[in-house]
């Protein structure tokens, strides 16, 4: 899989080429509202209610339009000017700002009703410039979306991690700017349909919400049951079952020898006075 | 730019800021556009909104429309004050100008309804 953050720094990489792709290949498109869609549920917003939301690396305000189809107000900010181009040519309702999310948010505190991101996070991790320290970058961007954000709100960010290591360095600077939460994985069993989400709280650690698609029974219970399925169909009851004594106890009886009667009793444990 | 943003825009990611709000308008371009009235985003958002910014920017910029200079009380009933507040917050839209950190003078240029607020690498 060819990564764009090793190609280019964001704001070059998405020249008027690149973003001319988010307002005509379908299948970018559908993929981002899916994702948005997706995010936005992880979101757990009041019902009903209109939000103020900020959308970090909107691009071209595709995830900005689900905002606005689930009547919310938001405002995006992203670092390449080509992309917020399309997005006033798309005439988004929300506003745009043309900021690099590693120099921190720039809002008052308490501002947002809640935070999403879409295939943004992953550039912070690239260091572009000599200045670019990642680490520092990350915490710069987390303390200030932490501060910008109001209490009981949540950020959600869909991303693609490197490997597991990346995964950890985002998460370990999450946290250490006071957000609870992780990594929320859907469809972990596929190597296509898998999204990473972060899933970062500001007031208080409430459970994770469960990823998509992920096995809920384990395997080693439905192995037994095949097992006994396949004995059955071999015609053979299990070992020290009461069929297995019947059957037993009737095949003695054949080769005359002396047999107990069958009775309720049969096959039944011991009382623990023996 | 909608004033909605502007009132909860910063420049405290500068490095020797650190309060920068609120940032002055210099507009030379700005344009009126009619977005849909939603009377519960209104209600919830004004809490919110630095009142008194709000105010100096609209007036500053021309937009003022017989916007009180307080925020009126029981408001969340009130569609006159909300229309009005609805019409300042986010019909009014800074096409070009630019935004002035108070603290430092920085000026960060609005091009195309754009702020441009990136900053070089000394500034952060």
């Amino acid at each position: 899989m060819s990564r764009p953050e090793h190609l280019a720094p964001p704001e070059i990489f998405y020249n008027e080429n690149e973003a001319r792709k988010y307002t005509q290949n379908s299948r970018i498109m559908d993929i981002q509202m899916q994702m948005s869609e997706r995010a936005v549920e992880l979101l757990l917003l009041p019902e009903d209610e209109p939000c103020f939301l900020l959308d970090i690396g909107c691009g071209s305000g595709l995830s900005g339009s689900v905002l606005e189809d689930q009547g919310h107000f938001w405002v995006g900010m992203d670092i390449s000017t080509a992309m917020l181009d399309i997005a006033l040519e798309r005439e988004v309702e929300g506003d745009v700002l043309l900021t690099d999310m590693g120099q921190g948010c720039p809002f008052r505190a308490g501002t947002f009703d809640g935070a999403i991101s879409i295939s943004a996070l992953q550039w912070l991790c690239n260091a572009d410039k000599t200045t670019h320290k990642p680490v520092q970058r990350l915490y710069k961007f987390f303390s200030s979306l932490y501060a910008c954000l109001s209490r009981s709100a949540r950020a959600v960010f869909q991303f693609y991690p490197e490997n597991s290591e990346q995964m950890e360095l985002v998460t370990a600077q999450a946290m250490k700017a006071g957000f609870y939460g992780g990594v929320v994985v859907d469809y972990p069993n596929s190597t296509k349909a898998k999204k990473f989400f972060l899933v970062l709280m500001t007031g208080g650690n409430v459970p994770l919400p469960k990823g998509l698609g992920s096995a809920e029974e384990t395997q080693g219970v439905s192995y037994i049951s095949k097992r006994e399925q396949i004995k059955k169909a071999r015609g053979k009851p299990l070992k020290k079952s009461r069929d297995w004594i019947l059957e037993k106890k009737e095949r003695r009886r054949r080769q005359m020898k002396d047999v107990r009667a069958d009775s309720k009793y049969t096959g039944r444990k011991r009382s623990g006075r023996f | 730019m909608k004033l909605l943003t502007h009132n909860m825009l910063t420049s405290k990611c500068m490095k020797a800021v650190t309060v920068g709000y609120p940032l002055a308008i210099n507009a030379s371009d700005v344009r009126v556009s009619e977005v849909d009235f939603n009377p519960d985003f209104i209600a919830k958002i004004i809490p919110k909104v630095d009142w008194a910014v709000l105010w100096n920017a609209a007036e500053s910029i021309g937009q003022l429309e017989g916007l009180p200079k307080e925020i009126v009380e029981n408001y969340e009933n009130d569609q006159d004050f909300l229309k009005k507040a609805h019409h300042v917050l986010l019909e009014v839209d800074v096409i070009n100008g630019e935004l002035i950190c108070p603290e430092t003078g920085r000026k960060f240029p609005i091009n195309n309804g754009i702020p441009n607020l990136l900053l070089n690498e000394d500034e952060v």
